[in-house]
């Protein structure tokens, strides 16, 4: 608690403490939604992709409102590439696994009762691949488009100062 | 309700030819974020919510990776006339485009005729056959998957693409270490790399 009070406080890095603090509230709540846009894609509108794209959402959001570090320390690019691949990795096994009922992506589950969330077969499995695919590679574009960007800024930046001095 | 669309629409066809036409990035990228935002909102008027909140949440993510991408250039703003060669190019090829797609309407069936031939089916045994109460998932992963299959490849090759054009060095050879972190850039690499920029 302590390390994230100081982590507020600190002006340097990322925005106002306000923003810091509001930010603090939301994203448990977005990550929630999300994984509820994913987990129950199979039974209310949604599924892997939008909810994919509302969990890299709040890592964008803590990203703009902390600054990189602090989104690094929780997804570092390492991690979003593993992540990624093993998404695609995932999505192309359980593809696989229909062999055993016959041909690719047999439904080889058993379809359960309807209106549950345990139901459709490998149908939430798919959706939770695809949400970790998504979540990963688009958070990964960000940080990679978004630091780049501030190594344009910067060097425009040191650019004015050299030509000052 | 077709009179609020129709006004939607004509509101999307403005703010995009705003986005075009503006001289300032910023005011293009949120007029682009109103065609996106007014799309969603056609969404759910014509009963699709599915891709309604896929609509919402892609735009929202571009827009700030738009915003983002343009604030922290100092070069914000188009000067200078256009180019010709672009010009005329695309207008040829719009064109041929145009050339081509009068033959090719001409095939295919009339809007709407056969009515809803395929969609009946994947209606009637799609929650029986799947088990899936929404329909529109069902048809993505479980009719459709090798549709979902493409677009997760595409995603996939896009992001590799990505990576391999942000980073700054290419791959050396094995000898040496590449601790290059994909385009993530620390302040002593900024320093160190800012003459070859």
């Amino acid at each position: 608690m302590d390390r994230l009070e100081q982590e507020i406080r600190d002006t340097s890095k990322g925005m106002t403490p306000i923003v810091k603090t509001i930010t603090r509230f939301a994203i448990g709540i977005i990550v929630i939604f999300g994984a509820y846009i994913i987990l129950y894609g199979h039974l209310t509108p949604g599924g892997g992709f939008a909810g994919g794209v509302i969990l890299a959402s709040s890592y964008v959001l803590l990203t703009l409102a902390f600054g990189k570090d602090m989104a690094l320390s929780k997804m570092g690019n390492t991690a979003a590439s593993i992540l990624d691949n093993s998404g695609a990795l995932a999505f192309v096994v359980i593809g696989l696994l229909g062999f055993t009922g016959g041909y690719f992506f047999y439904n080889f589950l058993p379809k359960g009762e309807q209106f549950q969330l345990f139901s459709a077969g490998f149908i939430p499995l798919l959706n939770i691949a695809i949400g970790v695919k998504v979540t990963a590679s688009l958070f990964a574009i960000f940080m990679a488009l978004s630091i780049f960007g501030r190594f344009i800024y910067q060097a425009a930046e040191g650019e004015e100062r050299e030509s000052e001095e | 309700m077709e009179i609020v669309l129709l006004f939607l629409l004509a509101f999307m066809i403005i703010g995009s030819i705003i986005a075009i036409e503006t001289k300032n990035l910023l005011s293009s990228v949120i007029s682009v974020g109103v065609v996106g935002f007014n799309l969603s909102i056609i969404f759910l008027m014509l009963g699709a919510p599915d891709i309604a909140i896929t609509q919402v949440v892609v735009e929202i993510l571009i827009l700030v990776v738009l915003i983002r991408a343009t604030i922290t250039t100092d070069n914000t703003s188009i000067e200078g006339p256009r180019d010709t060669f672009p010009f005329v190019s695309s207008l040829i090829f719009f064109g041929l485009f145009l050339m081509f797609a009068f033959f090719a309407v001409q095939e295919i069936p009339k809007f709407g005729e056969p009515i809803m031939k395929v969609s009946k089916e994947y209606l009637r045994t799609g929650p029986e056959k799947t088990g899936a109460a929404n329909v529109v998932t069902a048809i993505l992963l479980d009719f459709r998957a090798y549709d979902t299959l493409g677009e997760a490849t595409v995603l996939f090759t896009s992001i590799i693409g990505a990576f391999v054009i942000l980073r700054r060095k290419g791959r050396k050879g094995k000898a040496e270490v590449d601790e290059e972190k994909f385009g993530i850039l620390e302040d002593e690499d900024i320093k160190q790399n800012f003459e070859g920029f």
